[in-house]
């Protein structure tokens, strides 16, 4: 099974960011504090499941499944 | 020392930059709730002391000094350029200490660029509710700057500040080394390009590799340069970018540690996140907004509609007891048939602009507009938008051009570009009194259900139609203009706050102004050309005309002799000779030469089209019910041709149709020029929105005809 990623938690589930699988869209989200290390909680999805609102860094953060997908998580 | 320093205000969207704004210049305008709303350069003069006022400038809230949006670009291009005229000389960083971490990323890029820097710690009391203790005395030692702990909201602070401002701009304290320093890792590239630019900072080195293409400062030959030492030194700039955020990081968790206490564990649902159950939820999110929606539409239609009287009448009468007290002559034709019939026009769409406006900011103050745009980001991103087209198509209700202005938050170049172009398919405010015209003219006002009006539903018909073709026309785009580009979506939520009142106030009275001064301008220009257009002929063609109707009619009544005498001289004159000109084009929509007049007259500014009418079917004059004598003229206006009807349902309907796509307002296509910054695009926009209009309106005459 390939690694789970952002995109695959379930609502009120947490993990910790590994690492990230696009470069370019890594400098986005590392800037806004999706760091390897830090511990995220999917917190809500937009109606049609996305997209999908985080608990990351003290703060909520929005982004498309795509991007969550980006965000690969420890099992 | 200069006693006219210069004070950047920088900072992450909602951490209170626009506030400190206002307490320091008080200057009032707007703090947005959601990211980027802080668009144009908004300066001002705060008196520091005796000695020194300076002026401050609030740029738009960014999370790093890399822009991911054409808004962002601006703060790179001040701050990593000395030479820019708005180069600070200190830097005041606003940081929420609710959420250090995030902040300080900024912070610290902006200290290793150079510029003096005081840190404003604000929002402590939301850190204290989260029971956040932060030691700026700590946090001060650590960064080597001077820290001082304010309020935005309230102005506590605000004089510690000023000290500290004043001592960074008497003797400038830096902090001792780069929070981040790239020679560590990429000595020679780092030294080729101080070699090259003259730099003595190893941090804004690094700025001009990674951003070379982005900065407006440098020219061709410069970047080509920047080029040759990234090649020689097989510099990768996403990776090493990558490496700066996580190293940064890294030093900051080290920080914050220190200088906060009792961190509460990340994840706990506050009150706001409950709300966002809601919000987002799947039947009630769309219900609210729904909900919402009409409020907006209920707002502009409904509770604008008696101050908009009040103007109408208000402009009929000043129109009338001029022409009463002023002798009759040319100028006082010109003055209240064109100049006043012109303002009149512009200035009964000030309520709904007032009311569309009013609301847009109260759901950005308040924190809504972003969860909008989560939950219509899916449906949008089908058709080649993004969650946040939401507001400039919202916005398009009243008037596109605020709308167009509203694209810059877009970040993905595309989507925000395929905003642009359709927005001005959305109904605006100027063609309310078309449709109105039109609708009353072929429409019966009976009721269906019992509930439904009929004309109200071939109104909603309408808009209806501008919005689907709207989607229609952007995934079409979507298809024609494909990329590499990657679209994307990461956006902050944040808490939702009660809105400041005089923050709103600003928004609507800015959006109201800029309406009146920008439309005005060209509305006023055109009614009076036009009003000379259609009282000079060439020769004395008109002359002419007028002797052969009293020729013709020596019996008739003088009221409808003198119509008739309007109407022939009208015909006459360069106007007239205009319609008849292009009378075989828009002759298969079913237009005459009088309604192409109208045409031609709206071309620059739809909302002209009715008071063209009215000039056209001598009306107006003595009229204080406007709309109900156009409606009537309108009625007994004969076909030549047939002796029938001219308003037929086919050609009324055709002109409706032809509006809710005609591209024509020419506020709205500079306004596009602006933002896309070449006239390809407003070309575009006005061949493939004029083609639509022409077809449209084409099949829609033959069809009902």
């Amino acid at each position: 099974m390939s690694k789970r990623s952002v995109a695959d938690l379930k609502i009120g589930e947490r993990a910790t960011i590994e690492s990230f699988n696009n470069q370019l869209m890594s400098l986005k989200l590392l800037e806004m504090g999706c760091l390897p290390g830090a511990e995220v909680c999917l917190h809500s999805k937009a109606p049609l499941g996305d997209p999908i609102c985080l608990n990351v860094a003290g703060y909520c953060l929005a982004m498309r499944k795509s991007e969550a997908a980006t965000i690969l998580i420890d099992n | 020392m200069k006693s006219s320093p210069t004070i950047a205000l920088v900072g992450n969207p909602n951490a209170g930059k626009s506030s400190l704004f206002n307490q320091l210049t008080g200057l009032r305008q707007k703090t947005g709730n959601f990211p980027g709303v802080t668009m144009d350069k908004k300066s001002g003069t705060w008196p520091i002391d005796a000695q020194y006022t300076a002026t401050v400038i609030d740029l738009p809230g960014v999370y790093s000094i890399y822009p991911k949006s054409l808004d962002e670009q601006i703060v790179t291009d001040i701050l990593a350029n000395p030479a820019h005229p708005d180069y600070p000389d200190v830097s005041v960083v606003v940081v929420d200490a609710s959420n250090l971490h995030r902040n300080l990323l900024l912070f610290t890029q902006v200290a290793d660029l150079g510029v003096p820097t005081v840190l404003a710690l604000n929002m402590l009391d939301v850190a204290h509710q989260q029971s956040k203790v932060v030691n700026s005395v700590r946090l001060a030692m650590s960064l080597g700057v001077p820290v001082v702990r304010i309020n935005a909201r309230t102005g506590e602070g605000v004089d510690l500040l000023k000290k500290a401002v004043l001592g960074q701009i008497q003797e400038p304290v830096l902090p001792g080394k780069l929070f981040f320093d790239p020679a560590d890792e990429a000595s020679g590239l780092i030294a080729d390009t101080k070699t090259q630019y003259k730099l003595t900072n190893n941090y804004l080195a690094l700025q001009y590799i990674i951003q070379h293409d982005g900065f407006s400062f440098l020219n061709q030959p410069q970047r080509k340069a920047l080029d040759v030492i990234i090649q020689k030194h097989q510099f990768s700039e996403t990776t090493f970018q990558a490496g700066e955020t996580i190293t940064r990081y890294k030093r900051i968790a080290a920080i914050v540690t220190e200088v906060v206490s009792d961190q509460r564990p990340a994840n706990q649902p506050t009150w706001s996140q409950k709300l966002d159950r809601v919000l987002l939820h799947p039947v009630w999110g769309y219900a609210i907004f729904g909900f919402v929606l009409l409020l907006i539409f209920q707002a502009i239609f409904a509770w604008a509609q008696p101050f908009m009287d009040a103007i109408d009448s208000g402009v009929a009468w000043l129109n009338g007891q001029l022409k009463e007290s002023l002798p009759a002559g040319p100028l006082t034709d010109l003055l209240t048939d064109g100049v006043l019939a012109g303002l009149g026009g512009i200035l009964v769409f000030i309520p709904q602009i007032a009311f569309l406006f009013l609301l847009i900011a109260l759901l950005e103050e308040s924190g809504y507009m972003s969860r909008v745009m989560v939950i219509m980001d899916r449906i949008m991103r089908k058709f080649g938008l993004n969650g946040r087209s939401v507001v400039p198509l919202i916005s398009g209700v009243a008037c596109a051009v605020p709308a167009i202005m509203a694209t810059r938050s877009i970040g993905t170049r595309r989507d925000r570009l395929i905003t642009i172009l359709v927005t001005p398919l959305m109904s605006c405010s100027a063609r309310l009194p078309i449709y109105t015209i039109l609708i009353a003219l072929v429409v019966p006002s009976t009721r269906i259900l019992g509930v439904f009006n009929l004309q109200g539903l071939a109104l909603m018909g309408l808009y209806l139609l501008g919005l689907v073709s709207a989607l229609l026309a952007a995934y079409v785009l979507k298809v024609l203009l494909r990329t590499k580009e990657r679209g994307y979506f990461i956006m902050e939520l944040p808490t939702f706050k009660l809105p400041r009142w005089n923050h709103v106030g600003l928004t609507v009275w800015e959006s109201v102004r800029s309406f009146v001064w920008e439309a005005g301008r060209v509305i006023l220009a055109i009614s009076i050309v036009l009003w000379v257009v259609a009282s000079y002929g060439p020769g004395n063609d008109m002359e002419e005309a007028e002797a052969r109707v009293k020729q013709q009619n020596p019996t008739a009544a003088s009221d409808a002799l003198q119509d008739r005498i309007a109407s022939e001289r009208l015909e006459a004159s360069y106007a007239g000779n205009f319609g008849h000109f292009i009378e075989p084009v828009i002759r298969p929509l079913g237009y005459d030469w009088k309604i192409g007049i109208a045409l031609l007259s709206s071309f620059a500014a739809r909302e002209v089209f009715v008071g063209t009418m009215s000039t056209i079917y001598s009306i107006g004059s003595g009229a204080d019910e406007e709309g109900v004598t156009i409606r009537e003229r309108l009625r007994q206006e004969r076909n030549p041709e047939t002796g029938e009807a001219m308003y037929t349902p086919a050609l009324a309907w055709s002109l409706l149709i032809f509006y809710v796509f005609a591209m024509m307002c020419m506020s709205t296509l500079a306004a596009t020029q602006r933002e896309t910054k070449t006239w390809k695009w407003p070309a575009v926009q006005l061949v493939y929105m004029m083609a639509l209009a022409y077809v449209t309106a084409f099949a829609t005459y033959q069809l009902l005809k």
